[in-house]
């Protein structure tokens, strides 16, 4: 499995051909306590950059977009009922909606953990 | 993702400017945003932690960016309450020594140019002054050019630009205040009155907008790090930042200038009727009382009321509101409230909508989310109103 990170800190998870995909640590963080999620249905399609999940914190509402094209195959139910696991979690239990992956090239030129680090720390 | 606090999104093209606390406020290792033209911290710990011990215990919120004024006059004071009923709608004239009031600048047409606290010094305080008035940030400037422009040239305005405030607000802060300044824990809701700590001059008064009983201490600004360190330093006060005091004033049912409160609005839909004592209505003298006084006698078009949501999707600033097909408002402050354990809002609804309990729905991202019209406060004020 290989996980790839975004500019826009979500993290992305490969497996075969589906992809787990949820929001970085550093972006819980930056959101602060996490009130409400809003999570694709199942089945619905995205274009990479299209707006995919919502994720409202006490202060605001902030967009989380699609990582890369696919269908949604599967959302967090966990989330609905626990929405702070973003907080506590963020890169395991957290994870949003898992993706059959449209097109596998778009992974190339996202980043892998070591070069998110860099990226976050020069933020 | 995006992560915006919409704080941040306030700021305005100019540079933020530093207040006298922002190092200490780094150094707890506060989050900065860029609020009415100054850095400010918006957390330390996490907006639900902050909002919940300012509840339970005693929070202490740096409000320097409020702008301080005092109004003075070479005939005892006579002059400056004169010339301030032509502005506020409220009762000067009869404000008495260490007491404050909540009133409003108001324009021509009777729409609500900023909220305020207005009080009166005994002698001494403040150079003398007749009155002091705490204004919001974001507004101070333009409230000052407002006031230049009509207040007579025997009344002199003073901006203390270089006086800091501080909020004690939470039900410890009598105890907190008590182990500082043991005189001022004395003082009962809207009495404020001159004390001194460590030799410094400092203006109190209980009062404070999170709904709890608490404080406002103005303190010189190159003192406030030492009074702000000598307050954290008590086991019953942490630092807060503006997320929390935002989410604690909107459960207090407490308006907001800028989103709840604008020109565009008027003060009896506001329902700060209670800002205008019998006199000022029959009187009249001030700026807007026309429009005060038409909607006292018709009722307004649209109100400001307290929504109530169903579910757990926060519905935000800008969200509309309706009945059935029928627009019949928007929101103006709205997210989770930490204290209610679910989402709730303040909004402006029209008159026909606005009785308590009136099913509405808001629509949030193209959803319709059911809410109905409740009473506020949404969380029990709890000001210390006896001695």
């Amino acid at each position: 499995m290989s996980r790839y990170f975004t500019d826009e800190h979500e993290w992305i998870d490969v497996e075969g051909e589906i992809a787990t995909v949820g929001i970085t640590d550093y972006a819980q963080e930056q959101l602060g306590d996490i009130v409400f999620v809003e999570l694709p249905a199942e089945g619905t399609t995205f274009e990479k950059g299209d707006d995919a999940a919502v994720v409202e914190s006490v202060k605001a509402a902030s967009d989380v977009y699609a990582p890369i094209s696919g269908e949604v195959v599967e959302a967090n139910g966990a989330l609905e009922d626990e929405p702070a696991l973003v907080n506590s979690d963020a890169e395991e239990d957290g994870w949003f909606f898992k993706l059959r992956i449209a097109d596998t090239s778009e992974l190339e030129g996202l980043m892998n953990e070591a070069a998110y680090k860099k990226f976050v720390a020069s933020l | 993702m995006t992560a915006i606090d919409d704080v941040a999104a306030l700021e305005a093209e100019l540079p933020l400017e530093a207040l006298p606390l922002d190092a200490w406020h780094r150094a707890k290792g506060a989050r900065m945003v860029g609020f009415a033209g100054y850095h400010m911290p918006i957390q330390y710990e996490g907006i639900m932690a902050e909002h919940s011990w300012t509840r339970e215990h005693a929070g202490l919120f740096d409000v320097s960016h409020m702008g301080q004024l005092t109004f003075s006059d070479e005939t005892g004071g006579a002059s400056v309450d004169a010339a301030l009923e032509t502005l506020l709608p409220s009762d000067i004239k009869g404000l008495k020594p260490f007491r404050q009031r909540y009133s409003m600048l108001l324009d021509a047409e009777g729409g609500i140019l900023d909220d305020l606290m207005v009080s009166r010094p005994g002698d001494g305080a403040f150079e003398g002054a007749a009155i002091y008035m705490v204004v919001n940030g974001a507004t101070k400037y333009d409230d000052i050019g407002w006031m230049i422009e009509h207040l007579p040239d025997d009344v002199t305005m003073n901006h203390m630009a270089d006086q800091a405030l501080l909020a004690l607000q939470g039900p410890e802060a009598g105890e907190a205040m008590a182990a500082l300044i043991p005189e001022a824990a004395d003082l009962i809701f809207m009495q404020s009155g001159p004390f001194t700590w460590r030799g410094v001059p400092l203006w109190i008064s209980r009062s404070g907008y999170t709904g709890e009983d608490g404080f406002e201490i103005s303190v010189p600004g190159d003192s406030v790090a030492l009074l702000a360190d000598a307050l954290c330093a008590l086991p019953q006060v942490k630092p807060i930042g503006l997320g929390a005091r935002d989410s604690l004033r909107l459960e207090a049912g407490l308006p907001l200038y800028g989103h709840d409160l604008s020109p565009a609005v008027s003060t009896i839909g506001a329902d700060l009727g209670f800002a205008i004592q019998k006199r000022r209505r029959e009187e009249g003298g001030f700026i807007g009382h026309g429009r005060v006084m038409k909607e006292l006698a018709e009722g307004p078009g649209s109100k400001r009321v307290g929504l109530k949501i169903e579910g757990r999707l926060p519905a935000r600033e800008g969200a509309q509101i309706y009945a059935g097909d029928v627009l019949v408002g928007e929101v103006t402050s709205g997210g989770f409230a930490p204290s209610v354990g679910a989402p709730i809002a303040m909004g402006w609804v029209s008159l026909p909508y606005s009785a308590l309990d009136s099913a509405l729905e808001i629509e949030v991202r193209g959803k319709r989310i059911a809410a109905a019209v409740a009473p506020m406060p949404f969380v029990p004020h709890r000001y210390r109103r006896k001695a």
